[in-house]
């Protein structure tokens, strides 16, 4: 009786190791394969490779994955120059970078950017004209959008940023930021700075949003991840992958899974669009 | 035998050590002065050197971040080198006795804080309240990094005059006991005005400290792109424009303009070094002979 029980279970445990890897047929394209991948470049990337990388390294222990951060323009430069296999951006690479290097981009998800003020701040809601204003220094205190009485403080990022030039070209429509405007260097700054500043103003990535700040609606449509995927909330940009020349081997069966119907909950759990 | 073959092998290694400092800082020149060559046109030049940032509208002007860095460094030095002389003062006789060791000891564990420690505890306790104390601006300014900075180099000040007191005094200790003199006064009367070597050093690598950092400036000084009016307006210094335009798209002349950024640092840091040796020169009113 107890030898049958057994052997049940090790038929169970041995269906399973089969069935396993027939499930995940994405990861198939990995299977006998050995070797390294390396990633580099936007940082919003950074959990989703990740978390891809992880189930990819657990089913083929032979591939090994490394993944940096540097920036869009440093992704683009790397895999360019031949130092990594694929190079994130979130933004478009130029048309100069792809001419330079020959790349291939690769989107595999969309990011809302939202405006972004402190918890503490009363306003709750901001047209398209006032963030405008705001931002090209017509208007100078919250009182004039409905808030207290304080001077509106200014918050940007870098020219490198791909968060800016998405904000910049879809909220802004390429309109001025005062010079005064301080800058901060990533998504995560912003959160901390606008979260300390009550009188703050700025824009991040709805993936990083939290309970520290808030994003006031937008003329009248609610800023979140149903609204940007919904096409109501127009403020969105792509992610992308980009690789020199058309990719081959694993690279190539790792773009695959990310683009595939397998990694979406991956995108979608960490606060992404998948495409 | 044995002997000399040791003592070959350790010059050796200190040739090597030596000729590959001095090949990678020779690289390094030769590197940005390669990369920044196809700035050195009148036209180019004049590009640059002016007021306007806006990378997207055809402006690369970098004065800007020069005039930040000159003078968010001339006022961390402002602040810290006073300081540093009068910590070292009270290390060396003017101060009571009891607190000379801790004190010596606290400036020697300063060294030891990493500059990114100094930039976050800053944003949490100092920007908020010069924003809420001084009611200007975002509390991101010339003043708050200059404060922290000043922070930042005031271990290098002191420790380099406390060596330049340590060395001299020791010379003059029984003259000047002879003559009855209290260490008060052999401090101001004989070791400070003998000092000139060390003062000047303590303050041109204070200085170079202070405009190499790039962490305190891009976490604390706001990186406005704009002309440093007040010690509260938001500024950019070089070395925080290079770190956040370096991830732009490479083949930019907002990216050519970086090494131009790259150059003036590295020419000024050399031109302050051999200004230091020209001025430093060995004179007779030293005692270090």
């Amino acid at each position: 009786m107890k030898q049958t029980h057994k052997l049940y279970a090790l038929l169970l445990l041995l269906s399973l190791c089969i069935a396993t890897p027939a499930m995940a047929s994405g990861l198939n394209g990995f299977k006998d394969h050995s070797g390294t991948i390396a990633i580099a470049g936007g940082t919003a990337h950074i959990p989703v490779m990740k978390a891809a990388a992880k189930r990819i390294m657990t089913a083929n222990p032979n591939i090994r994955i490394t993944i940096a951060g540097g920036g869009s323009g440093v992704g683009i430069q790397k895999v360019g120059e031949g130092l990594v296999n694929i190079g994130n951006a979130g933004r478009a690479a130029s048309s100069d970078e792809v001419a330079k290097y020959n790349l291939v981009s690769y989107p595999f998800a969309i990011d809302g950017v939202a405006t972004v003020l402190s918890s503490q701040n009363s306003v709750n809601a901001l047209t398209s004209a006032q963030v405008r204003d705001i931002f090209s220094g017509k208007i100078t205190n919250w009182k004039e959008v409905g808030g207290h009485d304080a001077a509106i403080h200014i918050y940007t990022r870098d020219e490198a940023s791909g968060t800016r030039s998405v904000y910049w070209k879809k909220l802004l429509k390429k309109g001025k930021i005062v010079d005064s405007a301080n800058v901060v260097a990533s998504n995560g700054a912003m959160k901390t700075t606008i979260a300390r500043d009550p009188d703050g103003i700025g824009f991040i990535s709805i993936g990083t949003l939290d309970e520290t700040v808030k994003a006031p609606a937008l003329d009248g449509i609610e800023v979140s991840q149903e609204t940007a995927k919904n096409g109501t909330y127009k403020i969105v940009r792509k992610l992308y992958m980009n690789t020199k020349g058309q990719p081959s081997g694993i690279v190539k069966s790792f773009i695959d899974y990310i683009l595939s119907a397998e990694c979406t909950d991956i995108i979608k759990a960490k606060g992404y669009l998948p495409l | 035998m044995h002997h000399s073959g040791t003592n070959r092998l350790a010059s050796a290694i200190l040739i090597t050590a030596t000729t590959v400092s001095c090949v990678t800082v020779v690289a390094i020149f030769l590197f940005l002065l390669h990369f920044s060559w196809p700035l050195f046109s009148p036209e180019k030049l004049q590009e640059i050197l002016h007021w306007t940032w806006q990378p997207f509208h055809g402006e690369f002007g970098i004065l800007p971040m020069i005039a930040g860095s000159a003078f968010l460094s001339f006022f961390a030095v402002a602040i810290s080198y006073p300081l540093g002389i009068g910590i070292c003062c009270s290390i060396h006789g003017m101060g009571h006795r009891c607190i000379r060791k801790p004190l010596l000891g606290l400036v020697q564990f300063m060294t030891s804080i990493p500059t990114v420690v100094y930039g976050f505890v800053a944003i949490f306790l100092l920007i908020p309240y010069m924003r809420t104390f001084f009611h200007k601006g975002t509390g991101f300014s010339i003043l708050s990094a200059a404060l922290i900075l000043s922070l930042l180099i005031l271990p290098t000040i002191v420790l380099i005059l406390h060596s330049q007191f340590s060395q001299i005094e020791p010379k003059i200790r029984l003259t000047a006991k002879a003559l009855g003199m209290s260490e008060a006064q052999k401090f101001i009367y004989i070791v400070f005005p003998h000092s000139r070597k060390g003062l000047i050093t303590a303050a041109v690598l204070g200085f170079g400290r202070a405009i190499g950092d790039t962490l305190i400036p891009l976490m604390l000084a706001g990186n406005a792109v704009s002309k440093p009016e007040s010690a509260f307006d938001s500024i950019r210094t070089l070395t925080a424009h290079i770190s956040l335009v370096v991830a732009t798209d490479s083949q930019s002349d907002a990216y050519l303009s970086l090494f131009a950024c790259g150059m003036i640092l590295f020419l000024t840091t050399l031109s302050v070094n051999l200004g230091l040796r020209w001025i430093t020169k060995p004179n007779s009113r030293s005692i270090d002979a």
